[in-house]
């Protein structure tokens, strides 16, 4: 009875140690040695050392494919915040038709990126698409959306905003109902103005959130993918090339399993270091 | 009249929400002819991009294998994740706290860096083009199970006592005393699970290249690339929305418990 009262803990946790080990702990040592090879998977493994590191350091690529993610994320963050925090303070009071909206803004986030990518390469189209419609219908010039290069990453951005803005607004609105009422009420007595009191209550009161969302956007923006994968394949020249997207194909079409678990690796790093150096920031400019 | 300022920019916002729906959903049912010219109302509606779509590509047979793939990971995330949650909260044991440690850990760790040699051990299992391959890596995640923690420590420790008392197992403790009483919990772990698994698409793309096996999203992705649909609109467009239709039914009916679901995914910091 003792024996087996003392066992359950163990057997109840087993199936995580299970897959810690398999899915996480041997593919992370077994990075280690891949890094160090070179690899098709078919041949033999072939030891080559630094090989791939000094690879790694001149290709500019993968560089340009780090740079273009960074891209992406100094317009996605800022934008999403910005959307984000406005609607937010918009549906954070007493409203008709308030559900509605929040489920309208929400809608994106639980459709597949496939569709909202596949859908927007269309509303992106030069001659037919949507949106460059409306900028002749106003007496505009037309937007190489997904055609010209300065552009294309701009586009893939504001498309990722769209798609997951309405959870940021979520967030948003839940902290924000978290600020007590009187001290707006006490700003009233002093005369605050609408943006004083945004900028003294509401963004200090509301920092774990805007952290979270800092951090949770970036995480979701290192890891671009399938957005360029389906609208640009990475072009065009190369200005929509996502790291993710560059490493898929090292691994998966060149079959490089060596090099691209090197780019993984790296990669993985500077995420890391990315997140750390957000907490230091955000916890102390707000 | 700030108030009707007001309402004028969230209808106009929530227009560019739903709008490029609308359009994806008419535009798959319009005459190939009048897709590009954007009239809100085709002249008719017609279902050849659906009929073509049925026959270039096994969908149903991709509907099939999301639903078995992301009901299977599902449920072994609500299974197992209780599980190791329940341990972790409510029993004592050595390694405990080194358990929690690594799960918290395995959270900051990006995937990223496993990518590779996952896919490597997928091909040494013999696990490539095989529903075990997209479904095991995922039966466990450390999101899961940090929310079963949470809410089992918010739960009385009478429930679990007067269980003992009456001579229950732990397996009997945890599934017939603690689920009925973590409702919230399994919801909001489930939907988030479902949703993740039913939209992945970067691990079945690497892992499944026999088009039987495919899940939704893969299928379509390649479908909407590649050159099968011979650069056709209208087929491209009624797969992207056959891909939609389900999980917004789903929404539509669950959209309170969607929203707050994944509002839960940003509190665990």
């Amino acid at each position: 009875m003792i024996n087996k009262n003392k066992m359950t803990p163990y057997i109840m946790v087993s199936p995580y140690i299970i897959h810690f080990l398999a899915f996480i702990a041997f593919p992370v040592i077994f990075s280690f040695i891949l890094m160090f090879h070179r690899w098709n998977i078919i041949s033999p493994m072939q030891y080559i050392g630094l090989g791939n590191f000094d690879h790694l350091f001149q290709d500019r690529l993968f560089f340009k494919a780090i740079l273009n993610t960074i891209i992406f994320l100094v317009i996605h963050i800022p934008l999403q915040i910005i959307v984000a925090l406005f609607f937010a303070e918009m549906l954070n009071q007493k409203l008709k038709l308030r559900g509605f909206y929040r489920a309208a803004f929400f809608l994106p986030v639980v459709v597949s990126g496939v569709v909202v990518t596949y859908m927007w390469q269309q509303l992106y189209g030069y001659d037919t698409g949507v949106l460059n419609r409306l900028l002749v219908w106003l007496g505009l010039g037309k937007v190489g959306w997904l055609l010209d290069p300065k552009v294309a990453m701009p586009s893939i951005a504001i498309m990722a905003t769209w798609k997951n803005v309405g959870l940021y607004i979520v967030l948003f609105l839940v902290g924000l109902q978290s600020v007590p009422q009187q001290y707006y009420e006490a700003a009233d007595l002093e005369g605050a103005s609408h943006w004083q009191k945004f900028r003294h209550i509401t963004l200090p009161m509301i920092n774990p959130t805007f952290f979270m969302v800092v951090v949770l956007s970036t995480i979701g923006g290192f890891s671009l993918f399938i957005e360029p994968y389906i609208m640009t394949d990475g072009g065009p020249l190369n200005s929509t090339l996502s790291a993710v997207l560059y490493i898929y194909r090292e691994g998966f079409f060149f079959y490089h399993m060596g090099y691209a678990t090197t780019l993984g690796f790296f990669f993985a790093l500077l995420i890391l270091a990315v997140v750390v150096i957000q907490r230091k920031f955000v916890e102390r400019e707000i | 009249m700030k108030r009707i300022f007001l309402h004028i920019i969230l209808i106009v916002g929530a227009i560019v929400f739903l709008y490029p729906f609308l359009w994806m959903v008419t535009a798959s049912l319009s005459p190939e002819s009048e897709i590009t010219k954007l009239t809100f109302l085709p002249s008719t509606f017609t279902l050849t991009g659906y009929q073509q779509m049925v026959e270039k590509i096994p969908i149903f047979r991709a509907f099939f294998n999301s639903l078995l793939v992301s009901l299977s990971i599902t449920a072994g995330v609500l299974v197992f994740g209780s599980m190791v949650g329940y341990a972790l909260s409510r029993l004592r044991f050595r390694g405990r706290n080194l358990i929690f440690f690594i799960i918290i850990f395995t959270m900051t760790l990006p995937f990223q860096i496993t990518l590779i040699p996952q896919y490597i051990i997928m091909v040494k299992l013999g696990w490539v083009d095989n529903y075990l391959g997209l479904i095991v890596p995922y039966l466990m995640n450390a999101f899961g199970i940090i929310m079963f923690r949470q809410y089992f420590m918010s739960l009385p420790q009478d429930l679990i006592d007067a269980a003992r008392i009456d001579g229950c197992s732990e397996a009997r403790i945890l599934f017939g005393v603690l689920w009925p009483n973590s409702i919230p919990a399994l919801v909001t772990v489930g939907i988030i699970t479902f949703m993740a698994s039913w939209n992945e698409v970067l691990w079945p793309l690497i892992v499944i290249r026999n088009e039987n096996l495919m899940t939704m999203p893969q299928l379509v992705t390649l479908f909407v690339v590649g050159g099968r649909a011979e650069s056709q609109l209208g087929v491209k467009l009624a797969s992207a929305t056959i891909l939609a239709v389900p999980i917004i039914i789903a929404y539509m009916f669950f959209q309170r418990y969607f929203i707050q679901s994944m509002a839960t995914t940003g509190m665990k910091e």
